[in-house]
C-alpha cells in the first residue's frame, strides 16, 4: 500500500464512483471521467510543472501511483460486473434440456438394403464387383442357360411365377439370381468376381417365414484354377467375416443343375447345432459352354442365400412380413 | 425319401453305429436327413400297469382315484381324469420320475388334495394314435404280459432308426431303400448285397398268355412283363404293413402294398393289369395320338397328347399312361384272379412332361422322372414281387417278357485324374479315385500311364454321363469336409460402379431428409393403377398366388399410397417414405421383356409439393445435376395445379407436386402428400456429378433485397433465372425468403423477396458497382416478367 498522497483524495473520490456503478454500462459512461484526459488525475498532471525538480519528480512518482490505483480498481471492477452480468445471463438463460419437440428425426435404411449393403462391402472387400439384372427374365436365362432343360424335375422345384408375356412359360419373374451369373458371363470375359443382390420370386403364399418375393445375393467367380477347395475357403472366409470368427461352415453334397459338384453350406451354431444357409457349387462345364467360355481353360464356383433370412435372424424378426409391410412403427426401428 | 435302420441292414448287415453319427454320414452323403425318429425311444419309461380300484375323488367330480399295480404287487394311487376303466383292466403307465413322449416328466403331485403317483395314458399321450377320449385300455392285447413289463414289449414295437431324407434329383438310386444301404455302405466300407428273392414257378409259360411289343423304343426303354394266377385280394401280414406304415405309405390290399413294397425296397415301380380285362394279353407301348382319351383309375378323364406315352391293348385301345397312371377299366378288382404285372423303364423327359401337363404326380412317376435303375435290378424287382404274391397264395407262371427299346449309352466316361484334382483342389491319385467309383458299382479300368480312367457307369445312374458327373461322386465319397479350404489367387479391385454408388447417395440423401425407406413387394391388385389416376395397362401373372397380386407395378404410386393409407390406418398419421425399386412398363417396342428399369420415390404425408421440390433441390445437390428445370403441367395420378415436370438437362426424368386429392380419396387418405418421383436410371446414367472449384473469395460480399410483385402466371423459377442472368458472375448466392399473397398486393399477383449477396474474386466491390447490379437485376425482372419492385 502507497503512503497517503497528495493525490489521495481524488484516488479515493475516484473508488467511489467506481464502486457506486451499479452495471457495466455505468461503469463505462464513468470511464473519461476516471482514466480519460479529463479525469482529475489527468488535469492534475498538468500542475507538475510548476514544480521544481525534486518536487516534480516525487509528485510524478505519487501521481503515477495514484493513476495505477485507479486503473487497477476500474479493472477489477470492471471484472467483477462481467462476471455478474455473465452470472445473471446464464441465470435468466436456465433451460431445461427435456423440454424438446423432436422436430429433427434421422430416417431409416431398410433392414434389407442394411443387410444388402453390408454383404455388399464384404464381398467388395473380398475384391468382388457387384452385377445387376433384370427381375422379369426369359426361361433361356433363368432355366435353359443354367442347364435346366424345359422337362427337367428341378424346375417344377422352382415354383415359378410366370407373366403373360410370349408363349406360355416363356417369361417369368427370375425364381432365383442366378440369371445374373448367364448375363456377366455373356457379356464379360474372364477372370469375373460378382456377386448379385436381387428380388427373386417364387410362388411361396405370405406367412411368417415365407414370402413371394424376397432377396438373393448370388456370387460368382470364374477364374483359370478355381478348385472346390477354394469355394470352400471363400464360403468360409465370408462367413467367418459377416457371423464372427466363431462361426464355422461345413458343406454337404447337394443338387444344382447349373453346378457340379454341388453343395449345402451350414454354418455352426452356438449350441452345437447346424443351421442351412446358402447353396453352393462349381459352375457346371455346360454353363460355361452356354456363356461360350471354354470349361477345359476356365473353373469356376457360385453360391447364393437369402438376404431376408439375414437381417430376419440378425433381429431374431418372428415374422417376415414386416419386411414388406412398411410399417413405420418397423421402419423405424432400424 | 424314409429308410428304416433294420431294412438297410438287410442288405448291408454291417452298417451300425450311433444313429446320429449315421445321420450326419447319410447327410455327408447328399442325402441330408429332414427327421430322425427312433421308434419305441418316446416310450422307453411306460410300463404295463393293473387296475384294482376305483373310487370317487371326495373333492372332485371330473377326477377318479385309481389304484393300480405297476409291477411291485402293491397299490399304488394316481388321480385320472377319465373314466373308462374297469376294475382289473391293463392299462399303459407314466411311473414318477418318467419322461413322457411330449417331454413332460411325471412327478408325484397332489390334484384337490389327494396324491397321485403316476399318470394312465391315452394312446394320444404316448403318441401311438389319435384316441384322447379315455386311457388306452390293453386288457385284450397285453394278456399274458405281467404289470411292470415295458409297453414297447407289449406291444410290439422294436427299437429303430427312422430316418426322412431330402434326394435330390439326381439320385435316381437313392429312392429305394436298397439304393440308400448301397451308398451308406459304400461310404462306412462294409459289404452290401442283395438277398437272393426266389419263388417257385408254374410249368405254364408267360408266352402262351401274354405279349408286349414297344412300338416308340424312345418312350420305353424295357418293359417286363409277368402273369400271375391265382390271386387273391387280401390284408397284407403285419410285418409287411408296419414297415409301409412307417415309411409313410397306407397299408391297402396284399397286392396294391405288395406293389408299394417293391417300389420302396428296391426302387422299381410296376402296375398291375386285371388280365380278364386286356384280350389276350397283349400290350402295345406307343405315344398317345392328340386327342385320345382315356379314364386312369382315379375316375377322371384324361385326354392326351402326342408326347405322352401309352400302354395299348391288342385293339390299340389306351389302358394305362406310360409311367403316370393306370387305366380304370384294367384296374384290379374283387373279382381279379390273374394279374398281368408291368416293371418298365420309362424315358424321364417323356415321363416328366405329361406329369407337368396332367399335374399328376406319384411316388411311381417321381422315380420314372429321374430314371430307374434299368440293369439286373429290373429282374430282382420281379422276383421280389413274386416270392412276396406267392405267399398269399399266388402262383407265378413261368418266365418272363423281357423287350428292349432304346436305353441309356453304356460307353465309358472317360475322366482325367488331373482334371478331377484340378477341379476340386485335392491330390487324390487314381487308385484312390478307382476305389472310391468301385465301391459304388462304377467299373473303371485304368489306360496304362495316361491320364485317363474309363468309367463304365452302374444302369441306376443314367444321368452320369461327363467327367463333372463321375468327379461329384468322387468327392462325395472322398468327403466334402476332407477337401482343403484354399481362396482365389486373383488380384481383382472389388469396387461399386458409379451408379451402385450414386444409388447409395441417393439413399443417404432421403434418409438424411428424415425419409424412412420402404420396400413393398412390386405386385398390384387389378385396378390399382386405375386407382391412382394412371393407365391400366401392366403385365400380368400367369399364376398369381391371390388377385391381390396379380399386377406387374408400372408406377411406384400405388404401392407408396397403400403404405401412406396403412399408416394412417394404424394412427400414424405423417410420414416420410421413399422407395427405391423396379417397375416393369410394357415394351413399348418389339421386345419381349418390359421395359423394366430402377424408379425412386419419395412420399410425404401432410406436406405439400414445395416439400418434395425441396427433397428434389437436395438430391440435385447431392448428385450436382448441371441442370434442372420443373415445367408444371397436369400429370397422372398428380395434383393437376400442383405438378411439375422434372427436366434435367432438357430430358424429362420424373414428377413433382402433390398427389391429386381425387386419388388421395380412393385411397382413404387425410391430408395432402407431396410426391416426387425419378427414372432413376435415367437419372444416374445421364450427366451429373461434375463439380469445379471456384476459390473462396477473400473480398467483403453486399447483400440487398428485393421484391418483386409478380404475376401468379410467371413461375418464381422464371424470375430467379432473370435475376441470375442479369446479376452475371458478380451475384454469388440469391435465396427466395419470402412469398406474400394478401393486403397491398393485388388479386392475382404475388410478392416475391430474394436476397441478392454480390461479391468479386479480385476486389471489394464500390457502392456503385453494386448500385448497377441492383438496378440491371431490377430492370431485367420488370421488363421480362411484367413485374414491378415492391417498395
Amino acid at each position: 500500500m502507497l503512503p497517503m498522497t497528495r493525490f489521495q483524495t481524488l484516488v479515493d473520490d475516484a473508488v467511489a464512483a467506481i464502486d457506486a456503478a451499479g452495471d457495466l454500462a455505468a461503469l463505462n459512461a464513468l470511464r473519461p471521467n476516471l482514466v480519460g484526459k479529463k479525469a482529475p488525475l489527468a488535469e492534475a498532471s498538468r500542475s507538475l510543472g510548476a514544480m521544481d525538480e525534486a518536487e516534480r519528480k516525487l509528485a510524478g512518482q505519487e501521481l503515477n501511483a495514484a493513476r495505477q490505483a485507479v486503473q487497477s480498481h476500474l479493472d477489477a471492477r470492471t471484472e467483477t460486473l462481467r462476471t455478474e452480468a455473465r452470472r445473471a445471463q446464464y441465470e435468466a438463460e436456465r433451460m431445461d434440456l427435456t423440454e424438446v419437440r423432436g422436430e429433427l428425426r434421422r430416417g431409416h435404411h431398410h433392414l434389407v438394403t442394411q443387410a444388402r449393403d453390408r454383404l455388399e462391402d464384404l464381398f467388395v472387400g473380398m475384391g468382388y464387383t457387384i452385377a445387376e439384372g433384370p427381375e422379369v427374365e426369359t426361361a433361356w436365362y433363368n432355366f435353359e442357360a443354367l442347364n435346366i432343360p424345359e422337362w427337367h424335375p428341378a424346375r417344377g422345384e422352382f415354383d415359378t411365377i410366370f407373366v403373360n408375356l410370349g408363349e406360355s412359360e416363356e417369361v417369368m419373374l427370375r425364381s432365383h439370381t442366378s440369371p445374373v451369373q448367364i448375363r456377366t458371363m455373356e457379356n464379360t470375359e474372364p477372370p469375373i468376381y460378382v456377386v448379385a443382390p436381387g428380388r427373386t420370386f417364387r410362388t411361396d403364399a405370405a406367412d411368417a417365414t415365407h414370402l413371394p418375393a424376397f432377396n438373393q445375393i448370388e456370387g460368382l467367380v470364374v477364374d483359370k484354377g478355381i478348385t472346390f477347395g477354394d469355394m470352400a475357403g471363400t464360403i468360409d472366409s465370408f462367413v467367418k467375416a459377416f457371423f464372427g470368427a466363431e462361426v464355422n461352415t461345413r458343406l454337404r453334397p447337394s443338387y444344382f443343375p447349373f453346378t457340379e459338384p454341388s453343395a449345402e453350406v451350414d454354418i455352426s451354431r452356438a449350441d452345437g447345432s447346424w443351421l442351412e444357409l446358402a447353396g453352393c457349387g462349381m459352375v457346371n462345364p455346360q454353363v460355361l459352354r452356354n456363356c461360350g467360355i471354354d470349361p477345359e481353360v476356365w473353373q469356376g464356383f457360385a453360391f447364393g442365400f437369402g438376404i431376408d433370412r439375414l437381417a430376419a435372424m440378425r433381429y431374431q424378426l418372428d415374422d417376415i412380413r414386416e419386411l414388406v409391410n412398411n410399417d413405420v412403427r418397423f421402419l423405424r426401428q432400424f | 425319401m424314409k429308410v428304416l435302420l433294420s431294412w438297410l441292414r438287410e442288405f448291408a448287415p454291417d452298417i451300425a453305429g450311433d444313429p446320429v453319427e449315421l445321420g450326419e454320414r447319410l447327410s455327408g452323403l447328399g442325402l441330408a436327413v429332414e427327421a430322425m425318429t427312433i421308434t419305441g425311444e418316446a416310450i422307453r419309461d411306460i410300463v404295463l400297469a393293473r387296475v384294482l380300484e376305483l373310487s370317487p375323488h371326495p373333492d372332485a367330480d371330473k377326477i377318479q382315484i385309481v389304484q393300480v399295480d405297476a409291477g411291485d404287487g402293491e397299490a399304488l394311487q394316481v388321480c385320472c381324469g377319465a373314466f373308462n376303466m374297469a376294475v382289473g383292466d391293463l392299462v399303459p403307465f407314466a411311473p414318477i420320475g418318467s419322461t413322457m413322449p411330449d417331454g413332460m416328466e411325471i412327478g408325484r403331485r397332489k390334484m384337490r388334495g389327494q396324491w397321485s403317483n403316476g399318470m394312465c395314458c391315452s394312446a394320444r399321450e404316448l403318441e401311438l394314435g389319435d384316441d384322447h377320449e379315455g386311457i388306452m385300455i390293453l386288457t385284450a392285447s397285453a394278456h399274458g404280459f405281467a404289470p411292470g413289463t415295458p409297453i414297447a414289449e407289449v406291444l410290439g414295437i422294436e427299437a429303430d432308426v427312422l430316418w426322412d431324407l431330402e434326394v435330390n434329383a439326381n439320385r435316381p438310386d437313392a429312392m429305394s431303400v436298397a439304393g440308400v444301404a448301397r451308398d451308406l455302405a459304400a461310404s462306412l466300407g462294409v459289404p452290401f448285397s442283395f438277398p437272393d428273392y426266389t419263388a417257385t414257378e408254374s410249368a405254364e409259360s408267360v408266352g402262351a398268355l401274354a405279349s408286349v411289343e414297344i412300338v416308340d423304343p424312345t418312350l420305353c426303354g424295357r418293359f417286363l412283363a409277368r402273369v400271375i394266377r391265382n390271386v387273391t385280394v387280401g390284408a397284407s401280414p403285419a410285418w409287411l404293413a408296419n414297415r409301409l406304415t412307417a415309411l409313410g405309405m397306407r397299408p391297402i390290399n396284399s397286392v396294391v402294398d405288395i406293389s408299394n413294397f417293391v417300389m420302396l425296397e428296391l426302387g422299381q415301380p410296376n402296375h398291375a393289369y386285371d388280365l380278364a380285362t386286356v384280350p389276350g394279353g397283349a400290350l402295345r407301348v406307343r405315344r398317345a395320338v392328340e386327342g385320345e382319351t382315356l379314364t386312369t383309375l382315379d375316375g377322371v378323364e384324361r385326354t392326351l397328347t402326342g408326347i405322352d406315352g401309352v400302354i395299348a391293348d391288342r385293339t390299340d385301345r389306351a389302358i394305362g399312361i406310360a409311367g403316370v397312371m393306370g387305366g380304370a377299366d384294367t384296374e384290379i378288382s374283387d373279382v381279379t384272379t390273374d394279374v398281368l404285372l408291368e416293371m418298365a423303364w420309362w424315358d424321364p423327359p417323356s415321363i416328366s412332361r405329361t406329369v407337368k401337363r396332367l399335374n399328376l404326380p406319384s411316388e411311381a412317376s417321381v422315380r420314372y422322372r429321374r430314371g430307374v435303375d434299368y440293369g439286373d435290378n429290373m429282374d430282382r424287382a420281379m422276383r421280389r414281387f413274386l416270392q412276396l404274391i406267392v405267399q398269399t397264395g399266388a402262383v407265378g407262371t413261368g418266365g418272363q417278357i423281357d423287350e428292349i427299346g432304346a436305353l441309356p449309352s453304356r460307353e465309358p466316361v472317360h475322366i482325367r485324374p488331373t482334371k478331377v484334382n484340378g477341379l476340386l483342389g485335392t491330390r487324390l491319385s487314381a487308385e484312390e479315385i478307382t476305389g472310391y467309383l468301385s465301391a459304388l458299382g462304377f467299373e473303371v479300368s485304368a489306360e496304362p500311364a495316361a491320364d485317363d480312367l474309363a468309367v463304365v457307369v452302374p444302369t441306376w445312374r443314367w444321368d452320369t454321363t461327363t467327367e463333372t458327373d463321375v468327379t461329384e461322386e468322387i468327392a462325395r465319397m472322398h468327403g466334402y469336409e476332407n477337401i482343403a479350404h484354399t481362396v482365389p489367387k486373383g488380384d481383382q479391385v472389388g469396387h461399386l460402379t458409379a451408379y451402385q454408388a450414386d444409388r447409395r447417395t441417393v439413399r443417404q440423401v432421403l434418409v438424411g431428409v428424415g425419409c424412412d425407406e420402404t420396400q413393398p413387394m412390386p405386385f398390384l391388385a387389378p385396378g390399382d393403377l386405375e386407382r391412382c389416376g394412371l393407365a391400366e395397362d401392366a403385365i400380368t401373372l400367369t399364376n398369381p398366388l391371390v388377385a391381390e397380386e396379380s399386377v406387374l407395378r408400372t408406377s411406384l404410386l400405388p404401392g407408396q399410397l397403400k403404405a401412406v393409407a396403412y399408416n394412417q390406418s394404424h394412427r400414424v398419421g405423417d410420414v416420410r417414405l421413399f422407395e427405391l425399386g423396379h417397375i416393369y412398363p410394357p415394351s413399348t417396342g418389339d421386345q419381349l421383356l418390359p421395359d423394366e428399369h430402377e424408379a425412386m420415390a419419395v412420399c410425404l404425408s401432410g406436406r405439400d409439393a414445395t416439400a418434395a421440390v425441396e427433397v428434389l433441390t437436395v438430391l440435385g445437390d447431392a448428385l450436382a445435376f448441371p441442370d434442372i428445370e420443373l415445367r408444371h403441367t397436369a400429370i397422372a395420378g398428380l395434383h393437376p395445379t400442383r405438378s411439375a415436370e422434372v427436366v434435367i438437362v432438357g430430358q424429362v426424368r420424373g414428377a413433382v407436386g402433390e398427389v391429386d386429392p381425387a386419388v388421395l380419396e380412393a385411397y382413404g387418405i387425410e391430408g395432402r402428400v407431396a410426391w416426387l418421383e425419378l427414372n432413376l436410371e435415367a437419372v444416374l446414367e445421364g450427366p451429373h456429378g461434375s463439380r469445379t472449384y471456384t476459390p473462396v473469395s477473400k473480398f467483403p460480399s453486399s447483400d440487398i433485397d428485393l421484391a418483386f410483385v409478380v404475376p401468379d402466371s410467371v413461375r418464381a423459377l422464371d424470375v430467379r433465372g432473370a435475376l441470375v442472368e442479369a446479376g452475371g458472375p458478380l451475384l454469388v448466392e440469391l435465396q427466395l425468403f419470402d412469398v406474400y399473397r394478401g393486403t397491398g398486393v393485388d388479386q392475382g399477383f404475388r410478392s416475391l423477396a430474394y436476397r441478392l449477396r454480390f461479391q468479386a474474386t479480385d476486389r471489394t466491390l464500390t457502392d456503385a458497382e453494386v448500385g448497377e447490379a441492383r438496378a440491371a437485376c431490377i430492370a431485367a425482372v420488370e421488363t421480362a416478367h411484367g413485374a414491378t419492385l415492391r417498395s
